[in-house]
């Protein structure tokens, strides 16, 4: 099963998170529809390497982005909220 | 078409079945069709089947990545049922159920259709509340539905323990007695055998790479085996459905997510209908092979793998365990998983798209498997017709803009969650 | 019973001192101990062991272990029976019961097997041309084939015996304990780094166990289980024998699955009859080995045909002659070393046949010096016998290249014993899971690791690496490599001296042709009962993908999958295409790799353990009580408090009456509360709740509503304002969790510049909903430091305080409608301050009151719970249109307007009455114009809630109608025709007692 490496508490067996989805998506500021539609409804959903919120739900329940291949399930790494992920290794 | 009969099998016997023929052609493409179908699930295969049977549209290719039925069509576990609350559903999934009620005679090839009865196990007081209310409407809606005592759903499923492990107490079941299961590759197989014997290509090994566009019309595809050209374009192709949508400019309100199934080995029968359980989510039958066939929940991560982790296995068997102690000494002899097209209501949409000739049908979530013949036929209506037929009118892709959405759960936009 | 007559009086690794005894099919017989139940059956002579799925042939062991097919059994009785047992993995024990399966009425005499002798009849995939008329007949046909089908017999007792779970972390595992596991578990643990080795075995050594190899000039398993006692005295090695490597997972997990006790007659007191191992590794060594093939020729399923590897296994391990005279048939140089043992074990070997035409010196050498004849480029067209054993075989020279269908055959040769040796296939199941790729060696004929995907690798035998000398070497290299991966600076130890063994130089050859005169069906699957001819058909029909071939011939379906047969099967494939092997491919690889136990993969967390339930710090008091209980998620609450002689109804209508007309108490800490504290606590909360919280004053409390972001109504509580930068939110029971989760999201993603911290303590605080004319006259004797009095505490005031010394909350709040409080206090003083209550009010006579006079009350003022709150209704279809401001950005103020939920049909909020005064709202009743008119009745709305209220003094309900504001006073009828009800009832306003909401404000 997936390790993810929370980043305050350490590396942790999924069991002990809860998927959140797509970490690219951004609430909009105003009031346009078509916007906030999308934000609730439209989903990139690539078979690729994909960016993604878990919350660590058993543990500091807080949310932390995840860089995950989700063909694969390889993880690249995981950061906090605001911060960047890891590079994609290639090799 | 070699008609399939107990007279062809014995005639064939005769000459050890060396003269029977293909079950469909594996022609090339050809540089135009009038339709393409991208995608040869059982879905895709039922839309060419009735492109060509009710109207007559047969200058058809199916074009498949891989081989066909190898998608979720090949991996669900079988389960039929229109116990569907919502109109919008109820009423396409019963107009399914009734194609499934001739399909194997309309095929010509049997998909073993059996109409062994659906119960939902409910285990507390708002359970009953709730499946009440879900039969009811299926009852108004001329889709047949029974309530269950405990002391009759022990009649006829032995093996349950009524008292729920002492954690989940059946307090009572609702029934749907045309609901059943079937043999899952036989009607990939059937659709496609009829599909070709009506004209129908269907092009396996034929994946495709881009869709190609003139302002607000597609005109054809490019794939692994050269370019085709067509006046419509359908896509049913379940959890690659982004991917393909974004080939053709349209994003979607779907993801991808790994479910995982299992079988035991084979045993004598043991359990003669469907059972699903509230307790957590718990489906189990028993195929004609003698294998307990059974699942729950997705992984809950996004995933294309088609294949998930233990975690799900080890809750899924809790649940089985629970309320059927005697399985405890049987062995899992197999698990497997697909890539499930979750939308974000939680009901599958079969629509024209704002694009003029590109059809979409996908997020079928849990539901697609029972679906295929209906969604064959009404997707077949709406790419003929470039309407919608009555039966998927409220299955549009437009309905999460306007709000309409089909939410059976009452869940909300979250995919995973349906 | 029966003597052991094909036992050999010595070798093999039993023990020939301890005597057990056991049972088949009703009869006795003994074998030793370390036989299988097989071994000890084939000493014993039966050659009969059960019957195919399909024809119900005879069948005999075809494998000595994890590839058998055939020799499936029901092992023991009652609450512990088991079916399809694979007898060559049982280990036998004193008083074994065992039956064989799939046969009736017996195994000798099984009338399944006309369909043998029609079996024309039913080639593969009969099924799908057939039972189709006349259509109503379908399910009697099914109810046949469903009782024809299937193995053996589920139990129908509950298992009596435990399982676990455990958790293992190690640097390196390593999956088989044969020669080059060995060596990979022993160099990296002797390189100090954490290793596990896992073997399905009751000891290590795999293929040294079965066969007459020498390492470091002592015999093969001598030395393994030297090399195990080491293994196991070191303290940074955990080794796992009787136990099974399943399955692969994501990030190098492997579960293995442990069997503790299997092996005895019944568990251990006290110890689980199985474990299930997670184990998580850094680094992976795959060493688990190959298994034989057979080929396909007529009536090569015919007992004591087996392959060449069990044969040799039942004589060096299990000292047991397979027969006594045997022709070898082969395509490569393995079953020379075959030839050998057996002649060593007295068992005449009438010749070898063998398929290359050009036999490589070694192998020449070997069999000469055991005095056995060659048939070079000849092979075995047909072996004939009958149920009890193989009687002879026609041979013939092997055909030459274009496959005919029939060949010639020139010699027959008697035997009671064929061992045919077809090749080899590495063990690559766990590295396909892992996602591993691999290629076809087309020198090796075999499917090969080509790359590999997590962090593992593969040594040995399941590498390609069929000798035992490159076995230890390449098991080595990969311990050593593995545990440098995993951080340590290893040096290799020397790898020990070994036999010498050549290379298989296996010819390419899967099925032979018939012999003129012998169309007996040839076997591919034998579970399964596929034939050759039956993947020529699907090739015929169209059916040519490997994945096509195995679903529609169900190839490599059956319990082993397709060990014995998927190599054979896709290689016939390849040459009716005309294509390589590789073009065909393999099918998926999926866990388990061999069956696993349901209850092993459960675990402990079944039954009471299957999902956590929660209970309230008042729990202890409801049950003392005698309260039944009903379930709210995974809360139990307590239902009513019957008094002696009281039925349920009665109890909880009097408790109704009883509250509004005196006091009573109902615990109500279920319900979630949640702590948001921060200088930007109100704009939080503001932005989460249709109304506004921006003004809220400290002391107070208000009702909110909040939105989903697609703009449905998603909850309801009460915000209290505790002091300026703090509140406490409640949520329904129900939606706790997911709307803490919610709240998390906005504040930690969304707004992450708002200063707002959240905690959720529904568990901190017990909570107790004090309510009647009658509760503050209660309240005002036990309460400390507050003034109560309608002025100083109005209704939604709030205020911290002490109750019986305890500190506390207290909110002037009611579901009930009555004049009504809620107290909160730290949990662990929540039993004895409702005890406190209960005796503070004796003389206003209080009661504890439960959730269905709870209900009663709340629908009879028309608030909503989650049959209201159901995820697709929008504050303007719950009456709370009005509420949503117009002032303030709020969590779904944009898509609440989109035009499907502002459409003026849509169901609305309505209170019903039975029209007749009396009758009872069905629950879950739909509401329609007329429940008999034609399919699909249209329906206008549904029941949501229903009771019979007291004070109304009649049944009353909550429904969702469309319009139904616009429509008070119409009539409707309320149908259930799940149960057979139809109910006239009124549409009128949901508000039904005190609708000024007098009692409230009092």
């Amino acid at each position: 099963m997936l390790i993810i490496d929370c980043p305050w508490c350490g590396s942790r067996a999924q069991t002990e998170f809860t998927y959140e989805g797509d970490a690219t998506v951004e609430r909009p500021n105003d009031g346009d529809e078509k916007a906030f539609f999308e934000y609730v409804y439209i989903r990139d959903n690539p078979s690729g390497w994909l960016d993604e919120m878990w919350q660590h739900t058993s543990g500091c329940r807080r949310f932390l982005k995840v860089r995950r291949h989700v063909t694969t399930h390889e993880i690249a790494g995981s950061a906090k909220p605001g911060d960047e992920l890891p590079e994609v290794r290639h090799d | 078409m070699t008609r399939y009969s107990i007279f062809s099998l014995a005639r064939n016997a005769l000459t050890s079945h060396k003269n029977w023929t293909e079950a469909w052609r594996s022609p090339d493409p050809k540089p135009h069709y009038d339709v393409i179908i991208i995608g040869g699930g059982g879905h895709g295969l039922a839309t060419a089947y009735y492109l060509a049977k009710e109207h007559g549209i047969t200058n058809v290719a199916i074009l498949e990545k891989g081989w066909i039925g190898g998608g979720n069509t090949g991996r669900n576990t079988t389960i039929v049922r229109s116990n569907y609350e919502l109109e919008g559903n109820a009423h396409f999934y019963e107009l399914s159920l009734k194609l499934w009620e001739g399909m194997s005679q309309d095929l010509n090839y049997n998909v073993m259709f059996s109409q062994r009865g659906v119960i939902n196990l409910v285990h507390n007081d708002a359970q009953i509340d709730a499946a009440q209310r879900r039969g009811n409407a299926m009852r108004l809606n001329g889709i047949d539905a029974e309530w269950l005592t405990p002391a009759q759903i022990k009649e006829r499923v032995p093996l349950l323990d009524l008292n729920g492990g002492g954690r989940f107490p059946t307090v009572g079941g609702l029934c749907q007695p045309r609901g059943g299961t079937a043999r899952h590759d036989a009607v990939a197989w059937g659709y496609a055998r009829g599909a070709d014997a009506r004209g129908v290509d269907i092009i396996q090994g034929c994946e495709v790479t881009a869709i190609t566009r003139d302002g607000n019309r597609v005109t054809g595809v490019e794939t692994s085996r050269g370019t085709i050209t067509a006046d419509k374009i359908g896509i049913a192709v379940a959890g690659h459905s982004s991917q393909v949508a974004q080939m053709a400019g349209l994003n979607l309100p779907i993801e991808s997510h790994v479910l995982q199934a299992m079988v035991s080995e084979p045993i004598k029968p043991c359990i003669d209908t469907v059972v699903t359980s509230g307790s957590g989510h718990l489906y189990v039958s028993q195929s004609d092979k003698g294998e307990l066939v059974f699942g729950g929940d997705l992984d809950f991560y996004n995933s294309y793998a088609q294949r998930g982790n233990f975690p799900r296995l080890e809750q899924v068997t809790q649940n089985l365990l629970t309320l059927f102690p005697a399985f405890s000494r049987l062995r899992m002899l197999r698990s497997w998983g697909g890539i499930m097209d979750m939308s974000m209501d939680g009901s599958p949409i079969i629509s024209k798209t704002p694009l003029d000739n590109f059809y979409i049908n996908g997020g079928w979530c849990y539901g697609g498997f029972k679906a295929t013949p209906g969604s064959g036929y009404v997707f077949a209506h709406t790419i003929a017709q470039d309407r919608p037929h009555p039966n998927n009118e409220a299955l549009s892709l437009n309905r999460f803009e306007t709000g309409a959405v089909l939410d059976e759960k009452g869940i909300g936009p979250w995919a995973k969650l349906h | 019973m029966t003597d052991q007559t094909f036992r050999h009086s010595t070798g093999g690794a039993i023990d020939r001192t301890q005597t057990l005894q056991f049972t088949f099919d009703g009869k006795r017989y003994q074998g030793y101990h370390g036989d299988t139940l097989a071994s000890a059956l084939m000493a014993n002579g039966v050659r009969l062991f059960g019957r195919s799925f399909k024809y119900h042939r005879p069948r005999g062991l075809l494998g000595a272990g994890f590839e058998d097919p055939n020799a499936l059994v029901q092992l023991r009785k009652g609450n512990r029976t088991e079916p399809n047992m694979q007898a060559t993995r049982v280990e036998l024990y004193d008083g074994l019961v065992a039956e064989s399966q799939n046969r009736w009425p017996s195994l000798s005499f099984d009338l399944g097997a006309l369909t043998d002798l029609v079996g024309k009849l039913f080639p593969a995939g009969f099924y799908y041309k057939t039972f189709m008329w006349p259509a109503s007949m379908w399910m009697t046909y099914e109810h046949v084939i469903r009782n024809i089908a299937g193995m053996g017999k589920s139990p129908t007792d509950v298992d009596p015996d435990k399982y676990a779970h455990r958790y293992e972390f190690c640097d390196v595992a390593v999956i088989g304990g044969g020669p080059a596991g060995l060596s990979a578990a022993f160099n990296a643990a002797n390189a100090g780094l954490r290793v596990v080795i896992v073997d399905d075995a009751p000891e290590l050594g795999g293929g040294l166990l079965h066969r007459t190899l020498e390492v470091d000039s002592q015999s093969g398993a001598t030395w393994a289980t030297d090399v195990e006692h080491r293994l196991r005295a070191m303290d940074n090695v955990r080794v796992l024998t009787r136990t099974t490597a399943a399955a692969y997972y994501d990030h190098n997990m492997i579960i293995a699955n442990e069997r503790i006790s299997d092996h005895l007659p019944i568990p251990t007191a006290h110890t689980p009859r199985q474990r299930m191992w997670q184990i998580r590794a850094t680094e992976v060594v795959l060493a688990t080995g190959s298994l034989e093939r057979p080929m396909v020729f007529a009536g090569n399923d015919i007992p004591n045909v087996m392959l060449a590897s069990a044969a040799q296994s039942l004589a060096v391990r299990y000292g047991t002659k397979a027969g006594e005279r045997t022709v070898i048939f082969t395509n490569n140089s393995s079953a020379y070393a075959v030839a050998k043992d057996l002649s060593d074990a007295g068992i005449a070997i009438q010749a070898i046949v063998d398929a290359r035409t050009d036999i490589p010196a070694e192998d020449v050498v070997m069999a000469e010096a055991a005095n056995i004849g060659i048939l070079a480029g000849h092979v075995v067209m047909a072996a004939e016998g009958g149920k009890h054993g193989i009687k002879r075989v026609q041979v013939g020279k092997i055909p030459e290249s274009g496959a005919p269908d029939i060949g010639d055959a020139t010699l027959t040769i008697d035997c009671d014993l064929l061992a045919v040796s077809g090749g080899w296939t590495p063990s690559v199941h766990l590295l396909s899971q892992s996602r591993g790729k691999l290629r076809f060696d087309d020198e090796k004929t075999c499917f090969v690791p080509r790359l590999s995907f997590q962090r593992e690798r593969s040594a040995g035998a399941c590498n390609g690496t069929f000798d035992l000398a490159s076995c230890l070497s390449e098991g080595t290299a990969a311990g050593i490599e593995a545990a440098n991966e995993a951080g340590a600076k290893a040096t290799a130890l020397p790898v020990p001296a070994a036999s010498t063994e050549a290379p298989m130089k296996p010819l390419p050859l899967w099925s032979i042709p018939w012999p003129e005169g012998n169309h007996d069906k040839r076997f591919v699957d034998y579970q399964n009962d596929v034939t050759a001819e039956d993947v020529a058909l699907a090739h015929r029909e169209g059916y040519r993908s490997v994945e096509h071939l195995k679903r529609y011939t169900t190839l490599g379906m059956a319990t082993d999958q397709g060990r014995t047969s998927n190599v054979n099967g896709l290689a016939i494939m390849a040459g009716l295409r005309g294509e390589d092997i590789p073009a065909v491919g393999t099918t998926t690889f999926r866990p388990p790799f061999s069956p696993f136990t349901l209850g092993a993969v459960a675990g402990p967390e079944i039954n009471e353990h299957m999902a956590p339930i929660r209970r309230t710090p008042m729990h202890d008091w409801h049950v003392a009580a005698g309260a039944p209980f009903v379930p709210a998620g995974a809360w139990l609450r307590a239902q009513a408090y019957p008094k002696q002689g009281e039925s349920l109804k009665e109890a909880y209508m009097r408790e109704t009456v009883h509250v509004r007309k005196h006091v009573g108490i109902v615990d109500v800490s279920t319900l979630g509360k949640i702590d948001v504290q921060g200088k930007d606590a109100s704009e939080f909360l503001n932005r989460l709740y249709i109304n506004g919280f921006g003004k809220l004053p400290v002391g107070k409390c208000r009702y909110g509503v909040m939105l989903r972001e697609d703009g449905i109504a998603y909850d309801d509580g009460t915000v209290t304002r505790l002091a300026e930068n703090r509140f406490m939110v409640t949520t329904t029971t129900g939606h706790a969790g997911p709307v803490m989760i919610h709240m998390e999201r906005h504040a930690q993603i969304v707004w992450p510049e708002l200063d707002v911290k959240i905690i959720s303590v529904t568990d901190d605080w017990a909570a107790i909903a004090i309510a009647g004319p009658n509760s503050r006259k209660v309240l005002a004797k036990v309460i400390e430091g507050l003034d109560l009095s309608n002025d100083a505490f109005p209704f939604m005031a709030f205020s911290e305080c002490t109750i019986f010394g305890a500190p506390a909350r207290l909110f002037r709040i009611s579901f009930s409608g009555e004049l009504a409080y809620e107290l909160n206090v730290p949990s662990d003083y929540g039993h004895d301050v409702w005890q406190g209550l209960m005796d503070a009010g004796a003389d206003e006579h209080i009661i504890p009151y439960g959730t269905e006079a709870m209900g009663i009350m709340r629908i009879e003022k028309g608030h909503i719970v989650g049959g209201e709150l159901n995820g697709r209704t929008t504050a303007d279809d719950l009456g709370f249109g009005r509420m949503q401001s117009t002032q303030k950005r709020y969590i779904g103020d944009v898509l609440k307007d989109r035009s499907d939920l502002i459409r003026t049909d849509r169901k609305q909020l309505v209170g019903l009455k039975p029209v007749d005064g009396v009758s009872k709202i069905p629950r879950g009743a739909r509401l329609v114009a007329d429940p008999n008119g034609p399919r699909p009745v249209p329906i206008e709305g549904e029941v949501t809630s229903q009771c019979e209220s007291p004070h109304v003094g009649s049944p009353i309900g909550l429904g969702m109608l469309k319009s139904g504001r616009q429509r008070h006073g119409e009539t409707l009828i309320a149908t259930s025709p799940v149960t057979g009800q139809d109910v006239p009832v009124m549409v009128c306003d949901t508000i039904f007692v005190d609708p000024e909401g007098e009692r409230l404000r009092g």
